[in-house]
């Protein structure tokens, strides 16, 4: 790793390696560090010290929530007499989010470093990295790094000679968004439809066939193995206090070089659409930014300062998500897009909460017809008590994220909508 | 297909074993084995669900109700090229749905058909997880990036004069 350990200089973390070619063979990846603090950790370290330079670090969970993930693994109980498993949330399925792939394609050694890690923290025999089905390419990539590390006794029994075991297996998913929630993914890891569960019990007391369990995202594996090997405290000291690392964002949308970038948490958004994705594709200004993945709420221009952390994103009004940022700028047609999104969610919702299930329904039928200029003037009123009777009601977050685009749209874009109605009436 | 010649070869189920063990339950293998009928037989037919139930010792409706809830397993033949273009956002606001219909256009079928030749389906999918490189056309899930009308029409004229030979 080239990784600085002087915080101040830190830009990136988990793509570090990433454009080092064949990165993907064992081989190539030790030459460039991955696996070399790995014995340290296995001999020296135990699993109070580990899960406490991961609270110290201050990461929180780059799936989506944002939990902090030391405070997660803390919840894990020990001792029950049942196993406990790890679960590697690959499903990316958040319209907007492409940078798990990027891990998994051109580093997929670091991830698996990172699981061995929190695999022995948490005393796992057996973890599984749940990947969505369209990533075959991928999947395979994964597969054989896999195998290069059983081959090396970096997985399998007592690794490295350390007395620790642990298998690792991919999983793939087959073409259901939903799963990329961390109840569901456990359903559906059992060879179940993906219907989410209940909370509580949390999966971390009860999860995988009723074991305790911890769902991870990728990229938050994916940077274990720089807060080991630097230190939790080193790891706090990039980005801002409460926001603290590196984070991926994905850019796409209207963006002259769309992409992932990873950046200090901390850094704004229009350092990031500016300098690092050559500006917008029309004008300087953008119309619409998307911040966390499309079930985020929309910013707008008077947002375009904003640093990137979850605490200033949430008082601009919004999330950071996964840090998928969809970016817009004066040509996008906002009524066809937010129809797009509500199509979208319609055929996502797994259909056990009313609420989602019609709501989703609703909004993608009233869009339609908005857009197709054959909506009236009390659409607005449907629409909006639709989506707020949506939220808060549900087992999953997939329903508040379905609500989202549309209240967006009457909030920022009234105008946007008006236009079209009036079409209609003529 | 009969229900006598819907047989997962000895090689698969030996496969199929060793899958089983790396699950705390059979029902796990569930899904991998529904790819592994849909490489094997094309798509999975209601004989393949019934020996693959009684593979894995799951009831029927076990294994039918995760074969309709997830949309990458056909329980119908598709074209011999399944080409998804995604027209979610990131792939919207960069062409995919003139794309789209340029392809439906060259294709001579609409969105959600096959060609009368077998070579070819077309269907519309969400997010592919990469908009980086929108708009986005998977062929038989390999990912095709900043497709365009022209890149895609050389693919079909390809598979075309190659009469669908892989
Ligand atoms: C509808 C829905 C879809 C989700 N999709 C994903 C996903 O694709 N990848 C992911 O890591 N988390 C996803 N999440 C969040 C997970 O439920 C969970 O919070 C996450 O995997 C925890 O890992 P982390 O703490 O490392 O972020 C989704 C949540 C919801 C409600
Ligand atoms: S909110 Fe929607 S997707 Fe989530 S569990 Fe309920 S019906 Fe299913
Ligand atoms: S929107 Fe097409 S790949 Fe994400």
């Amino acid at each position: 790793m080239t990784i600085s350990s002087d915080p101040k200089q830190v830009t990136q973390i988990c793509f570090d390696r990433i454009n080092i070619p064949n990165q993907n063979k064992l081989s190539v990846a030790r030459e460039n560090g991955a696996y070399e603090f790995l014995p340290t950790v296995l001999n020296d370290f135990d699993s109070a010290k580990i899960i406490n330079e991961v609270k110290t670090s201050g990461i929180r969970g780059r799936g989506g929530a944002g939990f902090p993930t030391g405070l997660k693994w803390s919840f894990v109980p020990r001792n029950t007499g049942k196993p406990t498993y790890l679960l590697c949330n690959a499903d990316e399925g958040e319209p907007g989010t492409f940078k798990d792939r990027d891990i998994m394609r051109f580093d997929p050694h670091l991830l698996i470093e990172g699981m061995i890690m929190a695999g022995f923290a948490l005393d796992v025999r057996d973890a599984y990295i749940y990947i969505r089905g369209e990533f075959l390419h991928e999947a395979n990539v994964l597969n054989e790094a896999i195998a290069e590390a059983y081959a090396a006794n970096l997985l399998g029994e007592n690794i490295l000679g350390s007395g620790y075991s642990m298998n690792l297996t991919v999983h793939r998913g087959a073409g259901a968004y939903v799963c990329g929630e961390e109840t569901a993914l456990i359903e559906s890891l059992e060879g179940k439809p993906g219907r989410p569960r209940f909370k509580p019990p949390f999966p971390a007391v009860e999860g995988f066939y009723r074991c305790p369990t911890v769902v991870n995202n990728v990229e938050t594996l994916a940077t274990v193995p720089a807060i080991l090997k630097f230190g939790g405290e080193w790891h706090a000291s990039i980005g801002i206090p409460n926001n603290t690392g590196c984070k991926i964002f994905s850019v796409s949308g209207h963006v002259n070089k769309p992409g992932n970038y990873e950046v200090p948490m901390g850094t704004s958004l229009k350092t990031l659409i500016e300098d690092y994705c050559g500006g917008l594709q029309h004008g300087s200004v953008p119309k619409v930014i998307i911040p966390g993945g499309s079930s985020t709420p929309w910013l707008t221009a008077e947002h375009y300062d904003t640093p990137l952390t979850y605490d200033d994103l949430m008082k601009a009004g919004s999330f950071l998500g996964s840090g998928a940022i969809i970016v817009m700028d004066e040509t996008a047609d906002l009524v066809a897009l937010t129809r797009r999104l509500a199509h979208f969610y319609a055929h996502e919702s797994c259909g056990q909460c009313t609420p989602c299930r019609e709501g989703t329904g609703w909004l993608e039928r009233v869009m339609k017809r908005v857009e197709g200029g054959k909506g009236c003037a009390g659409d607005v009123t449907v629409l909006k008590d639709a989506s707020e009777h949506m939220a808060g009601r549900t087992i999953c977050a997939l329903a508040e994220g379905a609500a989202a685009p549309v209240l967006s749209l009457l909030k920022h874009f009234p105008e946007d909508v008006q236009t079209r109605l009036a079409e209609s009436s003529k | 297909m009969s229900a006598d010649t819907v047989r997962f070869s000895e090689e698969r189920l030996a496969e199929i074993a060793e899958l089983v063990k790396r699950y705390p339950g059979p029902q796990s293998a569930l899904m991998p084995v529904l790819y592994m009928a849909q490489e094997d037989f094309g798509y999975i037919s209601m004989d393949a669900q019934k020996m693959i139930a009684e593979v894995l010792g799951l009831r029927l409706m076990q294994v039918r109700e995760v074969v309709t809830f997830y949309t990458m397993f056909k329980e119908q033949p598709t074209g011999k090229y399944l080409l998804e273009v995604c027209t979610n956002a990131g792939c919207m606001l960069n062409g995919a749905y003139e794309l789209a219909d340029h392809m439906c256009g060259t294709l001579g079928i609409r969105m959600g058909e096959t060609t009368p030749d077998g070579l070819f389906t077309i269907a519309e999918v969400e997010c592919a997880g990469a908009c980086g490189g929108a708009p986005v056309v998977q062929v038989n899930n390999i990912y095709h990036e900043k497709a365009t009308p022209a890149s895609m029409d050389a693919l079909i004229t390809q598979v075309r004069a190659d009469g669908g030979v892989e």
